[in-house]
Order: structure tokens, then C-alpha cells, then sequence
């Protein structure tokens, strides 16, 4: 599989801190890529990079051979790019509906043609939100819903932006065991229905071994290792790191 | 584009009508007050476009009422140009002038973007003092009354209201259509959650610098019917207290929604006849405590509290109940639904 995500030597220092040190991987297209790591490994640091919320010291974040560095925050939904926070960031005092449809701001056409295709994005709006179990609460106000059904309403949000690669941070935080499982069929499900490349920050192992076409894992900063999830898991780097608690 | 409900249009066509009958059955004395009460409405509105749907907040809209104020009276007395021509370009130098500030507000959010809004609001009669060639300085500017045009059986003081708030209708129908869609989604999603809001392609410098600009042009509007009922202008029409007038205005009428633009309008236009009629001695006393218990008891202002009551009223929630929304189909589940 070509690769449509390729994070090229990136680094990024706050202060005296490095965050990142010169970390690379590829995500290949129409695959899910589990990233993960302990805590402060840099996992999100890498998410804030690709989706230009921060700013690397160096290296190259390039999708689709698009050096995305180039880019200013506001132009990487249009390239197809859309993700979920760690903390989900909702606009509270807007509906469900209207949660969603800020996901399709960037597939509006331009000028006074946006009137007009109102309409078609509400349907599509819709029918996302009906496919997560939303369309019933569409005229709620996101604020004062229970937490799950928030991460929903972000991912129907990430999904109208209809991504080529979708970035999810940490979408089994706060789940139980049945709900993790149910969550693994439903990435896979997305991934599949929505044709897009997954690259997922997560701390659940089961859940990222289960359902990772390929791990990357990062411990303080760096790439610690790179591969299917096997050969992830025979690692012994990795398991002395991270997975020998497991 | 989302059509408006039935119960909205109902509204509006009650309004129109109250607005079209109140010159024929108030005195003419509460005519003069109303046109003032479509300028504050007109100049709220924008408030409520800048601050309460894009979270921009400004003491310094006085500052460009004053604009458009002088605008269509420096036009008047010094050129002898009608209001008409004179209103629209009003809005234009003040959309110009807010397009600037409003460039310069990018880089100031909260209560830093409010101080120095205000610093506009509190320079703006020294300035006006100042360029006396053009202004008249401290002693302002005389203007021809408003006469009804011939063969239109309305006094020059019904004509002017006629106008103003027809204005007001337009403005409040372009400001409707403007926010409704993905431009007032991309206000609101700027303001709920900038960080989010950018991650799915909201330009925040291309919004927020044109909301200013749009409240802007609605405040130099109004800055121009503001000036012409009483034919004269002088620094002391626009002091900075009247920057807070517009603001107080726009929280006590209801922030969140074009109603409150039409409420607050009223509100700071009687509020303090009235506050002067319950004590001449002390009206700012009656003033400030009449602030203090709305703020206290309807914090979304009086249109949020009416709506409140109405929901109240009808023993039903404003949207779907949670439990009947829940679909027969399993749905996909994300994450846990117990946890609040």
C-alpha cells in the first residue's frame, strides 16, 4: 500500500522540552494505524503537528506527497483531514445537527452558492448523524449530553468532512469492556463505509492490536517501533517500555 | 438554506404590523423616542452579531455610531447632501473603519478587546473636538428637520419613523440571511470553540474581522438615524457612555438571538424615563437595581427568560427529550452513555 501519510524526521521542542525527536512512520492508505505510547510520549504532540495546531522545529509532515507544513491550520480539513480531540471539542451551545455541519464547512461552495447547498449537506448531515445513533437528538444542544454520545457527535463531525485520513485521539478513553468492542467494529466499519485511512492515538492494547493494520510506537519522544501488530508485540523494546505491564 | 418556521414568520408579521399602527395611537412625543429605539436596535443587533454570536466583545461600538452620525451630518451641513444618500454611505465608512479595527482585534480576545474597544469610545468626542473645520468642534453641527415628501399625508417626525424602521426591517432581513448557514455557524463555532472551529477550515481572520465589519456598518447606520431626529450632532451625542448603553442593551434585551436586539432597543431607550418618573432624585439608583434584578433573574436577558416561560408555559422542553430520541436500531456506540 502507498503510503498517504509520510511523518518524516519531525521535531518539535517547547522550551528546553523535546517533545518529539526526529519521529518518522508512514500511514498507508486505506489502513488502520494504531499509535501509541505512554503517557507523554508525544502521541497528541504528533496529531497538533500534522493537523498544523503546532509548529515543528523541523522535518516534514506530507500527505499525499502535499508537504502539509505549508499549510495554515484552516486549510488541512480541506485536504481531507479531519480529527477528534482527546478532550472533545464541541461547540456547546450549538445543536447536534449543527455540530455536524461545521464538518462540512469546507465542501461548501464558495460565494452565495453555500445557500443553496444548505440543503444537500443537512441531508448528508443527517444521514451520518442516523448511521451514529444521533439523528434523533439532531436539534439538541451539544452541551449537557452524556459523554459518550458527545465523542459520537465529534465523530460524525470528523466524518462530514468525508476524510481521506481520519486522525482519532483516544476515542476508547472512558469506555468499558463492551463498549470497546463495540467501538473496534465501529472504526473498522467507518474506515470501511467512509473509505477513509485511520490513524488512532490510543492507550487500550487490546483494542489496538485487534484492530491495527500496523502500530507505531512512541516512548519519550521518539519511535520507539514500527510494524504489524505482531511483530509490535514480540518487540522487546517495546514490551520493556510499554507492553510488559500489559 | 434553512427556511424560517411558521411560528417565526407569525412573529415577524406581528411586529410589523405593532410597528406600522404604534405612530397612529402613541403621542407624537413617544414617536420622536421610537425612532431612537430603531437606531439602539439597529446598533444592538450589530452588538449581538459581534459579541453574542462570534464572542468579540466591544465598548467601542459608540464610536463608530459617531462616525456614521457625522458621516450623514458633515454630508448634510456642509454639501447639502440628503440623508438618503447620505445614511448608506454612513454604513460604508464605518464598515471601513471596522474592517480595521476589527484587523487589529484579531490579535485581542476578552476583556483586552473590550478595554481597548472602549479606548475608541473614549477618544471619539476628544476627536470630534478637535478637527472643528470639519466637525464644528464642541459645538456641533445644525441639520435640516426631515420633512414628509410632498403628497405623503405623514408629519417630517412619522415620515423619519417610517424610514428608520424600515431600514431596521432591512438590516435585521440581511442580517438573518447572513448568519443563517454556514456563515453564522462559522461565528458560533469560532466563539464555542476557536481551536476546533479552525481544525475543520473555519478562517478565523476572515470571520472575525467580517463580523466586525458587518456590526460596524449596522452601528454607522444607526449612528445616522441617531443624528437626524433632532437635527444636530455634537461630541456629547456620542460619549462613551453610550458604547456601554449599546452593550447593556444587547445583554438585557438577550444576547443569543435578534429579538433581544429589538428589546434592548426599547429597553435603554425607556428604561431610564421610566427609572426617572419612579424617582426624580435618583433615577441611576432605579436605573442600576432594575440592571442588577434582570441580570439576576433573567440572565439570558428578557427575551431568553420569555422564552424560558413559554417552554415552561408548555410543559415542554425546548428539543426532543433524550430517551424518545434514542433509536430502535442499535446504534453505533462510541463511547459510554451513562457518564455525564
Amino acid at each position: 500500500m502507498p503510503a498517504l501519510l509520510t511523518v518524516r524526521n519531525l521535531t518539535i521542542r517547547f522550551g528546553g522540552i523535546t517533545a518529539l525527536n526526529d519521529v518518522s512512520f508512514d500511514v498507508a492508505e486505506g489502513h488502520i494505524t494504531g499509535l501509541i505510547g505512554p503517557n507523554g510520549a508525544g502521541k497528541t504532540t504528533c496529531f497538533n503537528c500534522i493537523t498544523r495546531l503546532y509548529q515543528p522545529t523541523s522535518g516534514e509532515v506530507l500527505f499525499k506527497g502535499e508537504d502539509l507544513l505549508r499549510c495554515v491550520p484552516q486549510q488541512i480539513a480541506g485536504k481531507r483531514i479531519a480529527r477528534t480531540f482527546q478532550n472533545v471539542a464541541l461547540f456547546d451551545h450549538m445543536s447536534v445537527l449543527e455540530n455536524a455541519l461545521v464538518g462540512y464547512h469546507t465542501r461548501f461552495p464558495g460565494g452565495l452558492a453555500a445557500w443553496g447547498a444548505e440543503t444537500a449537506a443537512t441531508r448528508e448531515a443527517m444521514d451520518v448523524l442516523d448511521r451514529l445513533g444521533l439523528a434523533g437528538i439532531a436539534n439538541r444542544p451539544a452541551h449537557g449530553l452524556p459523554f459518550g454520545l458527545r465523542k459520537n457527535v465529534e465523530l460524525a463531525r470528523a466524518l462530514m468532512v468525508r476524510p481521506e485520513l481520519l486522525l482519532l485521539d483516544e476515542p476508547a478513553a472512558g469506555l468499558s469492556h463492551d463498549e470497546v468492542s463495540a467501538l473496534g467494529d465501529t472504526i473498522k466499519r467507518i474506515a470501511r463505509d467512509f473509505s477513509t485511512t485511520v490513524l488512532m492515538v490510543e492507550h487500550h492494547m487490546a483494542l489496538v492490536m485487534r484492530i491495527s493494520d500496523h502500530i507505531v510506537v512512541l516512548a519519550s519522544g521518539k519511535t520507539l517501533a514500527d510494524g504489524p501488530p505482531d511483530a509490535v508485540r514480540a518487540n522487546p523494546a517495546v514490551i520493556e517500555a510499554y507492553l510488559g505491564a500489559v | 438554506m434553512p427556511r424560517p418556521n411558521a411560528g417565526l414568520l407569525t412573529r415577524v408579521a406581528i411586529a410589523v404590523a405593532v410597528i406600522a399602527l404604534l405612530p397612529w395611537v402613541v403621542p407624537s412625543f413617544l414617536v420622536f423616542d421610537l425612532i431612537y429605539v430603531a437606531s439602539y436596535a439597529i446598533a444592538i443587533l450589530g452588538l449581538i452579531i459581534l459579541t453574542g454570536m462570534n464572542g468579540q466583545i466591544s465598548l467601542g461600538h459608540g464610536a463608530f455610531m459617531a462616525l456614521g452620525g457625522y458621516v450623514v451630518a458633515v454630508l448634510a451641513h456642509s454639501a447639502g447632501w440628503p440623508y438618503w444618500i447620505g445614511v448608506p454611505l454612513a454604513a460604508i465608512a464605518s464598515g471601513v473603519a471596522g474592517l480595521l479595527i476589527g484587523l487589529v482585534a484579531l490579535r485581542l480576545a476578552g476583556v483586552y478587546l473590550a478595554l481597548a474597544t472602549f479606548s475608541l469610545a473614549v477618544a471619539t468626542p476628544s476627536f470630534l473636538k478637535h478637527y472643528k473645520s470639519i466637525t464644528g468642534g464642541f459645538d456641533g453641527m445644525s441639520l435640516q428637520p426631515v420633512q414628509a415628501p410632498a403628497g405623503v399625508p405623514l408629519s417630517g417626525q412619522q415620515w423619519l419613523y417610517y424610514v428608520a424602521w424600515a431600514v431596521a426591517g432591512v438590516v435585521f432581513l440581511l442580517s438573518a440571511l447572513l448568519v443563517r448557514g454556514q456563515f453564522g455557524r462559522a461565528l458560533r463555532a469560532l466563539r464555542d470553540n476557536p481551536i476546533a472551529a479552525v481544525s475543520f477550515g473555519v478562517n478565523p481572520y476572515f470571520y472575525k474581522t467580517a463580523a466586525f465589519g458587518w456590526s460596524a456598518v449596522l452601528a454607522g447606520i444607526a449612528g445616522g438615524f441617531y443624528a437626524i431626529p433632532t437635527a444636530y450632532v455634537s461630541p456629547d451625542t456620542f460619549t462613551s457612555a453610550l458604547s456601554i448603553t449599546l452593550l447593556i442593551g444587547a445583554v438585557l434585551g438577550g444576547i443569543s438571538t435578534f429579538w433581544g436586539a429589538l428589546v434592548g432597543g426599547i429597553v435603554v431607550e425607556f428604561l431610564p424615563l421610566v427609572a426617572q418618573q419612579i424617582n426624580a432624585a435618583a433615577p441611576s439608583v432605579v436605573y442600576g437595581v432594575a440592571l442588577i434584578l434582570v441580570m439576576m433573574f433573567l440572565p439570558d436577558g428578557i427575551v431568553g427568560g420569555l422564552l424560558r416561560l413559554t417552554y415552561r408555559f408548555r410543559r415542554a422542553p425546548p428539543q426532543p427529550a433524550l430517551e424518545s430520541s434514542t433509536p430502535s436500531a442499535a446504534p453505533v456506540t462510541v463511547g459510554p452513555q451513562s457518564r455525564e
